[in-house]
């Protein structure tokens, strides 16, 4: 069953791989076949439901964003999940679908919100969790579970009350450790445990 | 001098009306509806731009509840992440609990034996129903009429109180482990759960008598937010809200999980897509609900409530700790290091209450997701606003968000 669907995808479109996965077939398309796959899933594959977009961020790794989808279909009752990777690190872009389905709009800009990653083609790509000025793509590896430092979203509020968006308190917290070394670095809920620790004596 | 009084005839008042009637054409107004307003059920902030009182255009602006659950997923492991799902559609907890364990489990290829599974749909069917009383209630007060909204209340604190003694809290339950639940049944529990089903059935026929041929609650319901079926497909409807829209798609029949394949009930549909085809779409569901969880009574399985074999995932039993060696290894190392998981991806959706709870998980080994999407219902059905509100009035905007029933904790994660 997972086999057919990713070979007729293949005698179809060559340039698709199969992907590893651990439930419903999955492929990866490069993002320049993405918008004729996308198109063919819907009309000819039966897969009417596109449940998901999403970004995978692999930090260290090239191509860095994956943008993954996840569809259904009720004909075949199963899932198929196709992953685009984003060709430029610095600045992430795909071909949009949201012609193709109208809830792509929505996932697109939380995708672009949280990664940063643009939607070529989309009608009006904006932030939508995140308040439009906001400068940073929180879900990205590199942004800190805490937060950063912000302006707040009125700026005429930020004027008259000298308040900002700070990060927030990771005290007894419970997040896991992150890595080696005295515990106030390693493990954020420890982030204010200098006082139990034992530092090296001075030298007199 | 008083100036004198002339009469006036209605048709004259008619004649002036209308020859003035260029100028009361009034500019177009854009109204800010909400994040603060009892009609959006949280908040939720709707940008109308009206016409007189028709509405020309809607933005849903989204985002004020986001707490960045995805973000704190990567930095948690796996079984500290189950009180976040109860924050997520925080009107059936247990059920997001449930998605949230099979989703992981699925990564983990676990097989939990047959009373659990018997438990956890046991559990959510209960979650579906309270959860569609809490929506019912709400959306007849919205359209006016208040004592619906107590009747199901009441009903709904029966079932929480079920709930406070299977898990301890009548909100925030977090009952579900990676591999099982918290606890296996509390005693004569089943039988008080039997007992409510039985008083229940009645109840919900009174309130069926009070709106489903009320004529003031038709004529605020009936034919108002059309969504077609395509609209329902191409925009993400999943749920009540798809089926009120006439497609027959239920992950529990078509997808089936946790042993929903032996339980008989049937999935209602609607036929023309308005808001009261999705007001008999939920008031249905609760029945089928009912006869689900008499099943579930009936034929609850004996046996363990966890996986027993699965020694890296769940934590043995609190009084081996206590008394054995091997077992207080077992219960440090998933303590602090978190259930072990293999390295892939799943994707992994529930039918709950509100629509299909997708999870993706991305995992490089260890007890800690890299990367976790949550696909909330409510998200993708709010998405559909912009296309269902034009055309409207103001209150009939207030039916169609009613009915469409969704949580703005589950919305912005």
């Amino acid at each position: 069953m997972s086999d057919e669907i990713i070979a007729r995808l293949q005698e179809r479109f060559a340039e698709v791989v199969p992907r590893d996965s651990l439930d419903w077939p999955a492929v990866n398309c490069p993002s320049g076949r993405w918008p004729d796959l996308a198109s063919a899933l819907k009309s000819e594959f039966g897969y009417a439901f596109l449940m998901d977009v999403t970004a995978v961020d692999w930090n260290e790794e090239n191509p860095r964003f994956t943008v993954v989808y996840h569809f259904y279909s009720d004909e075949r009752r199963g899932y198929l999940r196709v992953a685009v990777d984003c060709s430029n690190d610095i600045e992430p872009e795909v071909p949009s679908i949201a012609h193709l389905w109208p809830t792509a709009d929505w996932h697109e800009r939380e995708t672009f919100d949280m990664f940063g990653i643009r939607f070529e083609g989309h009608p009006d790509l904006k932030r939508i969790l995140m308040w439009e000025d906001y400068p940073y793509y929180p879900l990205r590896k590199e942004f800190p579970l805490a937060g950063r430092e912000t302006d707040l979203p009125d700026s005429e509020v930020a004027r008259e009350t000298g308040a900002k968006v700070i990060g927030a308190p990771m005290m007894g917290g419970p997040f896991v450790a992150e890595g080696e070394g005295p515990m106030s670095e390693s493990e954020p809920r420890g982030k204010d445990e200098t006082w139990a620790e034992e530092n090296p004596k001075r030298e007199t | 001098m008083a100036k004198e009084a002339t009469e006036v005839s209605y048709g004259d008042v008619l004649n002036r009306v209308t020859r003035r009637e260029d100028e009361m054409q009034f500019d177009k107004l854009s109204l800010s509806m909400g994040p603060s307003h009892p009609s959006t059920h949280g908040v939720l902030r709707l940008i109308l731009d009206l016409d007189g009182e028709v509405v020309t255009r809607c933005e849903p602006v989204v985002g004020y509840l986001h707490r960045g659950d995805e973000k704190i997923a990567e930095n948690m492991t796996y079984n500290q992440f189950v009180p976040y799902t109860d924050r997520l559609d925080y009107l059936a907890p247990l059920a997001n609990n449930v998605a949230y364990a099979l989703a992981v489990e699925k990564l983990a290829k676990l097989e939990v034996p047959a009373r659990c599974q018997a438990i956890r749909v046991l559990v959510s069917e209960m979650s579906r129903i309270s959860a569609h009383l809490m929506g019912l209630g709400a959306y007849a007060l919205d359209l006016g009429a208040m004592t619906v909204f107590l009747y199901t209340f009441t009903e709904r604190e029966k079932l929480y109180t079920l709930f406070e003694e299977l898990t301890g809290a009548r909100f925030t339950t977090s009952y579900t482990r990676i591999g099982g639940v918290a606890r296996d049944l509390p005693e004569g529990w089943l039988r008080k759960v039997e007992k409510f089903c039985d008083q229940f059935l009645p109840v919900l026929d009174d309130c069926s008598n009070l709106l489903t041929r009320n004529r003031i609650f038709l004529d605020r319901a009936e034919g108002i937010g059309v969504i077609s079926k395509e609209d329902a497909v191409g925009y993400g409807l999943t749920g009540p809200n798809l089926r009120g829209s006439g497609v027959a798609t239920d992950l529990r029949k078509d997808c089936p999980y946790s042993g929903y394949e032996n339980y008989e009930f049937d999935v209602p549909i609607g036929t023309k897509g308005d808001c009261y085809d999705r007001y008999l779409v939920r008031f249905e569901e609760m029945r089928q609900s009912v006869r689900i969880v008499r099943q579930v009574v009936k034929s609850m399985p004996d046996g363990p409530w966890y996986a027993e074999d699965a020694k890296k995932i769940f934590a043995p039993p609190k009084d081996k700790i206590m008394t054995s060696m091997e077992e207080l290894i077992q219960n440090f190392m998933i303590v602090t290091q978190g259930p072990q998981m293999p390295e892939g991806e799943v994707y992994f959706e529930a039918e709950n209450p509100k629509g299909a709870l997708g999870f993706y998980i991305v995992s490089k080994g260890g007890g800690v997701p890299y990367r976790m999407k949550i696909r909330s219902p409510s998200f993708c059905n709010l998405s559909v606003l912009p296309k269902v509100a034009p055309g409207c009035l103001i209150a009939d905007v207030v039916s169609v968000l009613g009915s469409l029933d969704f949580v703005m904790g589950e919305c912005d994660r």
